[in-house]
């Protein structure tokens, strides 16, 4: 079967995930020096059971990039029985990019528009029922809300990484709700 | 599969005559097997609540056959569907229809009571429920004085008394706020995972998203069936913008 064409790739992604992580590190410096795995473990406390997803070298190569760029530095700190660790300090740029980062107001976009045109080119084009689309979607969504809520629930009370958790629920409510308009739409469409 | 502990074949309710006919259910077909976890969705008007009363036996359809628990309960005389609807079904109803005269406790005795069971042993079946759904110490209150979300559970706990082969749900969520929707929601997680068979009609999807089978209803007529189980492709640390 001759394989399909590939889209030329994506610009790299200069990812929410790589700027968040250094723009808390610093943040997590502001009040006192911290070791690196202090900061770890904020930040696994912060994220609960999706602590996973934040890799064990992670931390330690973005302090290394903070500490090139001089937004922190580091002083070894000499242990008897392991070896030395370094303590980060935040520097004067590093404060006054944290300050920027705390009254910054972008926000991750909400994506409707690709979806609402597949479903008016899949009906103008006669590719494919709107319907089915929306209906194989909306199943996606139904098993990550499952999950996400599954996952809220096992955490315990005053969980700060259940809070996070809630707004991965509420946001798939969201899409969900958007998602039952268009059934409704595209339903309607197709009696007409 | 082992025997279904539903099924509803042909399943149609009629209302009305003439030009005022209204087929509130058309040709609906369900099996519900030992375990399943079941939503029915779909607009309000769809037909999905008096496909409920259908299948619990509360209303008797125009035509079509109905097994529950192997016994056909569309030919059935009322007082066995009465015994049948006691003993083998649990209902949970969106307004939670406790007796208000009644305590929580005495509200879930009573289904037990209803059946036969002596005062003592109703007694103790209620206890066990309100420990699982954790309002123990809300046993002598009155339902007014209980909040939505807590006279919901005590409704969940009261259907369970029978230890029925089935739990019909209408809309349990539709009179309650998030937080108390949440309790609701840990209830029907703990149901599902303890293997209770259940159907649940709802329009709220985290109710729908614990199910196991997703039923699409529209104009009294399933449109759509698709199973919510088998994972999916985006992660939950996707879905949290931890990975892009």
């Amino acid at each position: 079967m001759p394989r399909p064409a590939e889209l030329p790739a994506p610009e790299p992604l200069h990812g929410y995930q790589l700027r968040v992580v250094q723009e808390v590190l610093l943040a997590l410096l502001a009040a006192d020096p911290a070791h690196g795995y202090q900061l770890r473990a904020r930040l696994a406390l912060a994220l609960g059971p999706l602590a996973g997803a934040l890799n064990d070298g992670q931390v330690y190569v973005t302090l290394n990039r903070l500490e090139k760029s001089g937004l922190v530095t580091s002083t070894r700190v000499g242990q008897t029985d392991r070896p030395d660790r370094k303590v980060y300090t935040l520097t004067n740029a590093g404060r006054d990019r944290v300050s920027a980062w705390l009254k910054d107001t972008s926000w991750p976009k909400p994506a409707p528009a690709e979806f609402h045109l597949k479903l008016v080119a899949a009906a103008a084009a006669g590719l494919a029922d709107p319907v089915g689309i929306v209906d194989r979607q909306r199943r996606e969504l139904l098993i990550g809300l499952g999950e996400a809520q599954r996952a809220a629930l096992a955490e315990p009370d005053g969980s700060v990484a259940a809070l996070l958790l809630e707004g991965v629920v509420l946001r798939l409510q969201a899409d969900l709700h958007w998602l039952e308009a268009c059934a409704r739409y595209w339903n309607e469409a197709r009696k007409r | 599969m082992t025997e279904p502990i539903l099924a509803a074949r042909g399943l149609s309710k009629e209302y009305g005559r003439g030009p005022a006919l209204v087929r509130a259910v058309h040709d609906v077909s369900l099996s519900v097997g030992g375990g399943e976890s079941v939503a029915i969705v779909g607009p309000s008007g769809c037909g999905k609540s008096t496909l409920l009363y259908l299948l619990g036996g509360l209303e008797r359809p125009t035509s079509g056959t109905i097994e529950l628990a192997g016994e056909p309960i569309h030919e059935r005389p009322e007082a066995r569907l009465a015994h049948l609807r006691r003993h083998a079904v649990g209902f949970v109803f969106q307004a939670f229809h406790l007796v208000d005269e009644l305590t929580a406790r005495e509200n879930v005795e009573l289904p037990a009571l209803l059946a036969g069971a002596s005062p003592r042993r109703a007694r103790e079946r209620a206890g066990e429920l309100l420990r699982q759904v954790d309002l123990e110490d809300r046993a002598e209150h009155l339902p007014s004085a209980l909040s939505g979300g807590q006279r919901q559970r005590v409704a969940i706990a009261r259907a369970l008394a029978n230890r029925p082969s089935i739990v019909l749900a209408d809309e349990p969520t539709g009179n309650l706020d998030t937080a108390a929707t949440t309790e609701v929601l840990r209830l029907f997680e703990q149901l599902h995972a303890s293997g209770q068979t259940l159907v649940v009609v709802t329009h709220d999807e985290r109710i729908a998203a614990t199910a196991n089978r997703l039923i699409s209803m529209r104009d009294g007529r399933f449109v759509g069936e698709t199973r919510l189980t088998g994972g999916t492709a985006r992660s939950l640390t996707e879905m949290a913008g931890l990975e892009s």
